[in-house]
C-alpha cells in the first residue's frame, strides 16, 4: 500500500504555476494520478480546464510530454500516438526495452457529451490506454452550463432555475457504467478525499493491458458555490450519500469499494452547495424527493451487481 | 522494374500506400473512397504492409487519430471524401496549425445537401483556407504520381504541412485505367525515410504541444504557420522535376495543352481536363487556336505562373466544379482573375460553373464555352461573368 511520504518523494508531474480556481478538485486528482506510474508518460487532454490552465504560452505547468487538438477528441489523439508507438516499436525505431504509457484526459464535456464517441470508439478499438474523465458535472471551462452529468437539480447557466423551472430537470448520465457495456479491462469511479483508493485504481489502471477508464468526481467550488474550504468534505459527502459511489469492474466483475456505514440522505450532499439552493423552496421538493429515489436506485442496483 | 497494371483510382491509392507503407493509416469508409480503405485494409490482411491500419469511429476520430500518430512522430496517411472530409473540417486546421505532415486521398465528391454520392470539388473546395497543400489529378495514373509525391512535399522539411490529393469521385476513383506502377524499392527509394523533428515519443524530451495562446502570441504563431505552405512551391517543383527524371513523368504546377500558340484558354482542373483536350484537338483541327490549362497545385495557389501563362491570351474561361455562394466567382476563377489584376494588359475572363453531383461534361460543352470565348474576344466584351455549363434552367 502507498505511504503519503512516498507519494511526496515523487516528483509532480503538475507543477505548481497553473491557473486554476482555489479549491478546484482537479490538480488534487491529477497530482495523484500521474504519480501511479513511473514510466514516461504522454498524455492527450481534451480542451478544458485543465487544458486551458494548465498551458497558457510560453509556459506550461507539465513535467512530462502533453498534447492538446480538440476539444471532442482527446481518446482519439491519445489513440493516435499509442498506435504510432506499436508502429515504431514493431518496427524497431523504439527501442525494445523503452516503454511508455498514454493517458488521454477530459472534464465530463469533453468526455461525457462531446468526446463520448471518440472516447468509444477508442475504447472499442482495444488501444492501451487510460482515459480519465474528472466530472465537476459541468462545464465549468465555459463559465457553467450544463452537461449529461449535471444531477437532476442543479442550477447551471443552460439549466437556470427560474420562477418556472428548478434547474436541470434531466437525470444525470451513468458514464461509468457506458464504459463497462463496452468491456474492456478495467473501470472504476474514484474521488479525491480518498486519495489511496485513487492512486489503486490509477496503478491498475496503468497496469492493465487494454484500455481503462477512470472516472473521478471533480470538486468546483466556482460552479458548486460553496466555500472552498469545504471541498473535501463534499467529495467525502458524496460518497456517503451514494451520489458518487466508489467501485471498479474489472473484467466484468464489480467491487464497491466503500460502503457507507450509514447511508447519508442526498440533502446532506446538497445543503452546502449554491447550485441546489433553490430546491429547498417548497414547490420545488419534488426534484430532491426524485433526487434521493434516483440515488437509492442506483446503490441498490450497484449492490445486485457486486453480488453477481 | 516498373509494370502496367489495370487498376481504378481508388486501387491506385491503395497500391502507392502499400508501396509507401506508412507508419499509420487511419481512415474512415465513405463512398467514393471506399475502396481506399479496402484495399489498404486487405494488404495488411495479407501482410503486404508493415504499418498499423486502424478503423476509427467517425472522420474527426480518423483525423485526430493521424494528428496524434504524426505528432508520435511517423509517416500517417488518410482518405476520405465529401461529408468525410467535411467532418473532419476542424482537424483539418489543427494538423495544418500543427505543422503535421499528413498525407490524404480526397475521393471528390459533392456535400449534402441534397445528398449526392457523386464527384465534385465541393469537398476540398471547402477546406482551400484549412492550411492544407492541394494537388489536383486528371486521371489514375496522375493520382497514384501525385500521391507518392505529397510524402516527399509534405515531409520536407521546409514545408512540413500536410498534402491533400484529390481524384474525382467515380470518374477516376471507380474507372479502371492500365497505369504506370513503379517498383515497390525504387518508390521506396524516392520517398526516403522520415525523421520527425519533434516526436512525442522522444523519452528524453518532455514536450508539451498545442498550447492556448492568446493575443499576444496567436498572430505571430499564425504567420509563422506560414512559412510551410510559403516555401512549398520550390519543394513541389523540385520533387515534380526528380520524379520526371525518375520515373519518366514530370509534373509541374499546372500542365498546358496546346497552349503555346493559344488565343482562347479554358482552365479547367482534374478529370474534366481529359474530355477538354480531346475537345481541344477537335477544335484545332477546326482552325479554333484555344488551348487549356489544367491546374495541378490549388494550394499554394501558384498566381504568378498562371497568370504570365494567360496573359497573352484573349479570352479566358475558368470552369470550376464547384460554387461558392455569394462570391464573385467559382473558387478558381476567383484566384485566376484576382492573379490577373496586377497585369495592366489582361485577358478577358469568365467563368463557368459545371458538373456538381457529377453532371457529366462533355466535349460538345468544351465546343460551346469556346463559342463564347471567341464572341467575347472579338467584342471585347464579357456578356456574363458568371453562368453554368449543363443546366436545365
Amino acid at each position: 500500500m502507498a505511504k503519503l511520504k512516498d507519494l511526496a518523494a515523487i516528483e509532480d508531474r503538475l507543477v505548481a504555476g497553473h491557473g486554476m480556481c482555489i479549491g478546484c478538485g482537479i490538480p488534487l486528482i491529477f497530482k495523484v494520478i500521474l504519480r501511479a506510474t513511473e514510466d514516461p508518460l504522454i498524455i492527450a487532454n481534451a480542451t478544458g480546464c485543465l487544458e486551458v490552465c494548465t498551458t497558457i504560452f510560453p509556459r506550461t505547468s507539465w513535467n512530462v510530454t502533453w498534447v492538446h487538438s480538440a476539444f471532442e477528441n482527446a481518446a482519439s489523439t491519445i489513440s493516435g500516438i499509442e498506435v504510432m508507438y506499436k508502429a515504431l516499436k514493431k518496427k524497431g525505431r523504439i527501442p525494445k526495452d523503452k516503454r511508455f504509457k498514454f493517458l488521454g484526459v477530459g472534464g465530463d464535456g469533453g468526455t461525457y457529451d462531446i468526446g463520448l464517441q471518440a472516447l468509444s470508439g477508442a475504447v472499442e478499438r482495444g488501444h492501451d490506454i487510460v482515459y480519465v474523465c474528472y466530472d465537476n458535472n459541468v462545464y465549468a471551462n465555459t463559465g457553467g452550463q450544463r452537461s449529461s452529468a449535471t444531477p437532476i437539480g442543479a442550477s447551471a447557466t443552460t439549466s437556470p432555475a427560474g420562477t418556472q423551472s428548478p434547474g436541470k430537470i434531466q437525470r444525470r448520465k451513468d458514464l461509468t457504467k457506458v464504459l463497462v457495456a463496452h468491456n474492456i479491462p478495467y473501470v472504476a469511479q474514484a474521488s479525491p478525499h480518498r486519495w489511496q483508493d485513487l492512486y489503486n485504481k490509477a496503478k491498475k489502471a496503468f497496469e492493465v493491458e487494454g484500455p481503462a477508464f477512470l472516472n473521478v468526481l471533480c470538486l468546483c467550488p466556482t460552479e458548486w458555490k460553496y466555500d472552498e474550504s469545504l471541498g473535501i468534505r463534499l467529495a467525502h459527502m458524496a460518497v456517503d450519500t451514494c451520489v458518487w459511489p466508489l467501485y471498479e469492474v474489472e473484467n466484468g466483475k464489480y467491487k464497491i469499494n466503500y460502503k457507507p456505514k450509514e447511508k447519508k440522505p442526498v440533502l446532506e450532499w446538497i445543503k452546502t452547495q449554491g447550485r441546489f439552493r433553490h430546491l429547498f423552496k417548497e414547490k420545488n421538493a419534488w426534484v430532491l424527493e426524485e433526487f434521493q429515489k434516483q440515488v437509492d436506485q442506483d446503490w441498490e442496483e450497484l449492490n445486485k451487481l457486486e453480488s453477481l | 522494374m516498373s509494370k502496367f497494371v489495370t487498376l481504378n483510382g481508388n486501387q491506385t491509392i491503395g497500391e502507392a500506400a502499400r508501396q509507401i507503407d506508412p507508419d499509420v493509416i487511419a481512415a474512415y469508409p465513405i463512398t467514393p473512397s471506399t475502396a481506399i480503405v479496402e484495399t489498404i485494409a486487405k494488404f495488411k490482411a495479407d501482410g503486404l504492409i508493415s504499418g498499423e491500419f486502424v478503423c476509427p469511429e467517425s472522420e474527426h476520430s480518423a483525423m485526430s487519430l493521424c494528428i496524434g500518430a504524426a505528432s508520435a512522430g511517423g509517416r500517417v496517411m488518410t482518405a476520405t471524401a465529401s461529408q468525410g472530409l467535411a467532418l473532419m473540417w476542424e482537424m483539418l486546421y489543427i494538423a495544418a496549425g500543427l505543422r503535421l505532415p499528413i498525407v490524404a486521398a480526397i475521393a471528390n465528391r459533392s456535400l449534402s445537401a441534397p445528398i449526392n454520392i457523386h464527384g465534385d470539388h465541393s469537398d476540398t473546395m471547402g477546406a482551400r483556407d484549412s492550411g492544407w497543400i492541394q494537388i489536383y489529378s486528371e486521371n489514375c495514373q496522375e493520382a497514384y504520381d501525385n500521391f507518392i509525391q505529397a510524402f516527399r512535399i509534405a515531409e520536407h522539411l521546409d514545408v512540413r504541412t500536410p498534402v491533400l490529393v484529390g481524384l474525382d469521385g467515380f470518374i477516376i476513383s471507380h474507372s479502371m485505367e492500365v497505369i504506370q506502377v513503379e517498383d515497390d524499392a525504387e518508390v521506396k527509394k524516392f520517398i526516403g525515410e522520415y525523421k520527425s523533428l519533434y516526436p512525442l515519443l522522444d523519452s528524453k524530451v518532455k514536450m508539451t504541444v498545442g498550447p492556448i495562446d492568446f493575443t499576444d502570441y496567436y498572430f505571430e504563431h499564425k504567420r509563422n504557420q506560414l512559412e510551410g505552405i510559403e516555401n512549398a512551391p520550390q519543394v513541389i517543383e523540385e520533387v515534380g522535376k526528380e520524379f520526371g527524371k525518375k520515373f519518366g513523368r514530370e509534373y509541374g504546377f499546372f500542365e498546358g495543352y496546346r497552349l503555346d500558340d493559344a488565343e482562347l484558354c479554358i482552365v479547367a482542373m482534374s478529370s474534366a481536363a481529359g474530355t477538354c483536350k480531346d475537345a481541344i484537338d477537335e477544335l484545332r483541327s477546326e482552325g479554333k487556336r484555344v488551348g487549356l490549362l489544367k491546374p495541378r497545385i490549388f494550394r499554394p495557389f501558384p498566381h504568378q505562373r498562371i497568370s504570365e501563362a494567360l496573359i497573352k491570351m484573349k479570352a479566358v474561361a475558368v470552369l470550376d466544379r464547384s460554387s461558392s455562394p455569394g462570391a464573385f466567382g467559382a473558387p478558381l476563377f476567383t484566384e485566376i482573375r484576382s492573379a490577373l489584376y496586377d497585369y495592366e494588359e489582361r485577358p478577358k475572363i469568365t467563368n463557368y460553373v459545371y458538373g456538381l453531383g457529377g453532371r457529366d461534361i462533355k466535349i460538345e460543352h468544351f465546343k460551346e464555352v469556346t463559342d463564347d470565348l471567341e464572341k467575347i474576344a472579338e467584342t471585347g466584351k464579357v456578356e456574363k461573368v458568371y453562368s453554368y455549363i449543363n443546366l436545365r434552367e
